[in-house]
């Protein structure tokens, strides 16, 4: 059940910076922990998050173990023209989520 | 004596009856013999000064719960949504297809429970009332105390509830208030407290720095910072336990039951939060 928030103004002044929240869920499992029994849990993170906005690359991070459960990133672009904010997670073991928003540049 | 180096206010002030009474520590030290032979504790919190945990968070930790796209206990709650409507069990029934728009059919519920069950004759708490609900309605089987399915669905009902107030009126539900008012004022563990002693009496003072709550269950389930995740009452009442040192109750429990139906009772009045988040 991978959920995923995001929030943005959907309707910007056109040269306004926005600011862009985001949130997702994921253990973010960091590799270091054992069970009980002291067999190792096997890594399992976010490692990368890509923001595109129309195509173009605004936003990109590399995440490490160190990062909290539910990574909660948030960052500003300039609202360009109208059109479609994308965003991308990708992690261990073939995780992959992604996201769109719509925004309308007035 | 570690312990009563420890908590020599707290005994002291069992003494005066009132934390608002200031003593020095020479009268507290000589109240102890007393205290400890009958730990008769301070007075119910006055409804005027019950004060929920939010109040005492950081400006950011409350910006985390105050905004929807910020609070990760709202993941648990679009899950709960979606189990809501999903089909299950041998009826293959719905929560919804009983109980239609949760907005509207569990609003204020989350604020009354634990809630007295007739058929039971006992207390039941919300994912006591899932959980039946599951097994006896959509013929499933229990959910796992702490599942993230039982986590999102009682998140996704408590919300229904956020801003309303926390009642406790049902009188058949006074004997278990009594029962977990005893559990809460009767010491335990190897460091010998009580639950009384924090959250009673030192509330709004610190231990090892961080402030010492109320204890009042105003956002259950709720997300804290240190779990990474959502949590349950019961694991927090786990938590305090084990920190306490002394062994927890079994999850569902009938003293964690009247321990959650006393707390809630004691919180009536103050604003359900859930999902909270928490440090």
């Amino acid at each position: 059940m991978a959920r995923s928030l995001i929030k943005v103004s959907p309707n910007p002044r056109r040269g306004e910076v926005i600011e862009i929240k985001t949130l997702i869920s994921h253990e973010m499992e960091t590799g270091f922990r054992h069970t009980s029994t002291g067999a190792a849990i096997p890594r399992d993170i976010i490692t990368s998050f890509v923001a595109t906005y129309n195509g173009e690359e605004i936003f990109a991070a590399q995440l490490f173990p160190a990062i909290a459960a539910n990574p909660f990133i948030t960052f500003y672009t300039i609202a360009r023209e109208s059109g479609v904010l994308e965003f991308r997670w990708t992690g261990d073991n073939g995780y992959a989520a992604s996201e769109q928003v719509k925004i309308t540049v007035e | 004596m570690t312990r009563a180096a420890g908590v020599p206010s707290a005994l002291g002030f069992a003494g005066a009856g009132r934390r608002a009474a200031m003593r020095p520590r020479a009268l507290g030290l000589a109240a102890l013999a007393g205290t400890l032979a009958a730990p008769s504790l301070a007075a119910d919190i006055p409804p005027n000064e019950r004060r929920s945990a939010y109040e005492s968070m950081s400006a950011a930790s409350k910006a985390m719960q105050d905004d929807d796209t910020a609070n990760p206990g709202m993941l648990w709650v679009l899950d709960g949504e979606a189990l809501w409507r999903r089909r299950d069990g041998e009826r293959a029934r719905a929560c919804a297809d009983c109980h239609g728009e949760a907005a509207q059919s569990m609003r204020g519920v989350a604020a009354r429970y634990p809630a007295f069950d007739a058929k039971r004759a006992a207390a039941i708490d919300l994912e006591g009332r899932i959980n039946l609900c599951r097994v006896e309605q959509q013929q499933g089987p229990a959910l796992k105390p702490e599942s993230k399915e039982l986590l999102a669905l009682s998140a996704y009902v408590a919300r229904q509830s956020r801003g309303l107030p926390i009642e406790s009126n049902d009188p058949r539900l006074q004997p278990t208030i009594e029962a977990g008012r005893a559990l809460f004022e009767r010491r335990q563990g190897q460091l010998n407290l009580a639950c009384a002693h924090c959250h009673d009496e030192h509330w709004g003072q610190k231990l090892a720095g961080n402030a010492i709550p109320q204890g009042h269950p105003t956002g259950y389930p709720l997300y804290r910072l240190e779990w990474q995740g959502l949590g349950s009452l019961q694991r927090r009442l786990r938590n305090c336990m084990i920190g306490m040192r002394a062994e927890s109750y079994a999850f569902d429990s009938p003293e964690f039951i009247a321990l959650e139906t006393y707390l809630m009772w004691r919180a009536r009045g103050l604003s359900v939060e859930s999902p909270a988040v928490r440090p």
